[in-house]
């Protein structure tokens, strides 16, 4: 073999973990991780050892997965424990995305985005906020706010001062009891429950919502 | 080159040509040269606010369409010789002049005079385009009621993005007993929403409405809090540092005017 491999093998505390190569063809990746696994046979016949295999930059669909997995439990030492590019990882890490905007909305004036939005102003009688996903105003919300326009149930709207004129969640629209003072000190966040507008304080925000990041103590 | 400042409010009804007027005499009464432009073509009010009616001979359109010339039309106060008004026309309406037309009139103006006032009709159509058209700054008018604050809050945001930054804000029509009993909104609550610049607070006063009626404005008359207010605010216009009047205490009323008088 001249060639440089196309499969680099490292040993780590728990396992070992298979770099293959993401600039090569495929079938050429999975001939070389074969080979490798046929000509070093000492080291594939000992205890059963955890494996991850990183793809770097390449995308796999599920039938390509499948070929690396069926190639790699031939050895029946191996135990997989994941499999994962690139892509994935950073989509995990970076999930859920929350644009800036600064300003104030006036009477009269809609600030309309599409995805999650972080408004840091306030929200006039009058004036509207309206996105796709969540809504957060640090401010004072007093117009009204509609998140989750397209049909996104399970969007939320957060407010430093929270006293909407009115609120929409997806199609379900709410207004706020008469009696309703501005007197809370703490930051509030609307959502839907079995189709009717609930509103809670922010800390119990992740109940409703496992899919945002949670912290919890060290 | 003088300086044009547009009274808007949005709503109607909350004082804006009671404050243009006022606050053009009060600066003619500072001495300096100003002139009042009324924009509220077909429901002109500023020449019967002012008790000019009767002299005015062309109007605003006449100028922009070239019927005569800028300084044939405008009309001379009875009480200062330094204080002018250009009066709207009253039998056309407000697509009779365009933003472009009043534009050129203002700045026509601002040669000759230090302070021009624009009385801006309600609304925020075409009338309210022309006014600001030529305007460096903004007043905006407002009264201690929601429909109010919500109509003003949609003009700063208009004025906003017709780049007439930082307008400043009068609140017109306080109750200072209403205040205080809870049942009419208060400064802290207008300007928590507004967010703008106070630059004046003018107390509910009878004689405001006397005055209007007899065509004289009300600043002409030191004994009514209203007129002290317009004085302020027309001082704070030409940049002195004037302390609010404290609504509710009398005695620190007088003082104030005293020393208004002392120092005037």
């Amino acid at each position: 073999m001249t060639a440089k491999s196309l499969v680099t093998i490292k040993g780590v505390k728990d396992g070992l973990v298979f770099l293959l190569d993401d600039q090569s063809d495929f079938d050429n990746l999975l001939r070389d991780l074969r080979d490798k696994l046929e000509h070093t046979p000492h080291f594939f016949n000992g205890p059963i050892v955890y494996v991850d295999v990183k793809l770097g930059a390449r995308s796999v669909n599920d039938e390509q997965k499948t070929e690396i997995l069926d190639v790699l439990r031939q050895r029946g030492n191996l135990l997989i424990r994941s499999l994962q590019s690139d892509d994935e990882s950073k989509q995990q890490e970076t999930g859920y995305q929350i644009h800036t905007i600064t300003g104030m909305i006036r009477s009269g004036q809609v600030l309309r985005y599409e995805g999650n939005l972080l408004f840091l102003g306030d929200v006039n009688p009058g004036g509207m906020i309206v996105s796709t996903g969540d809504i957060v105003v640090c401010g004072a919300l007093r117009g009204t706010a509609h998140a989750g326009v397209d049909g996104e149930v399970n969007a939320v709207i957060v407010a430093s001062l929270f006293a909407p004129t009115q609120l929409r969640i997806a199609d379900v629209i709410s207004r706020p009891p008469d009696e309703w003072g501005i007197a809370q000190t703490h930051m509030e966040y609307a959502y839907v429950h079995n189709g009717q507008m609930q509103i809670d304080k922010v800390s119990h925000l992740h109940r409703i919502r496992q899919d945002l990041k949670m912290f919890k103590g060290v | 080159m003088g300086e044009a400042i547009v009274v808007t409010s949005g709503k109607g009804g909350v004082g804006k040509t009671t404050t243009s007027a006022n606050l053009g005499t009060a600066l003619a009464l500072l001495g300096k040269k100003v002139c009042m432009v009324d924009t509220d073509i077909g429901l002109r009010n500023l020449d019967v606010v002012m008790g000019l009616e009767n002299r005015i001979i062309y109007d605003i359109c006449d100028v922009a369409d070239g019927r005569c010339r800028l300084n044939q039309a405008l009309v001379k106060d009875k009480r200062f010789d330094e204080l002018y008004m250009l009066p709207a026309a009253q039998t056309k309406d407000k697509l009779a002049v365009s933003p472009e037309q009043v534009k050129d009139i203002v700045l026509e103006l601002k040669k000759e005079f230090e302070y021009i006032i624009i009385d801006c009709p309600a609304g925020i159509e075409q009338g309210f385009k022309n006014a600001i058209a030529g305007a460096d700054h903004a007043i905006v008018v407002t009264t201690p009621e929601n429909a109010a604050v919500r109509d003003a809050d949609r003009i700063v945001g208009l004025l906003e993005s017709a780049n007439l930054s930082s307008p400043k804000l009068v609140v017109n029509r306080i109750r200072p007993n209403m205040v205080k009993s809870g049942d009419m909104l208060d400064i802290d609550d207008i300007l928590q929403v507004l967010n703008i610049d106070l630059i004046g607070i003018v107390p509910d006063d009878e004689f405001v409405i006397k005055a209007a009626n007899s065509g004289e404005p009300t600043v002409m008359n030191p004994d009514s809090k209203a007129a002290i207010a317009y004085r302020n605010i027309a001082r704070r216009i030409l940049g002195d540092t004037v302390p609010l009047m404290p609504l509710h205490q009398k005695k620190g009323m007088m003082t104030k005017m005293k020393k208004f008088f002392g120092m005037g």
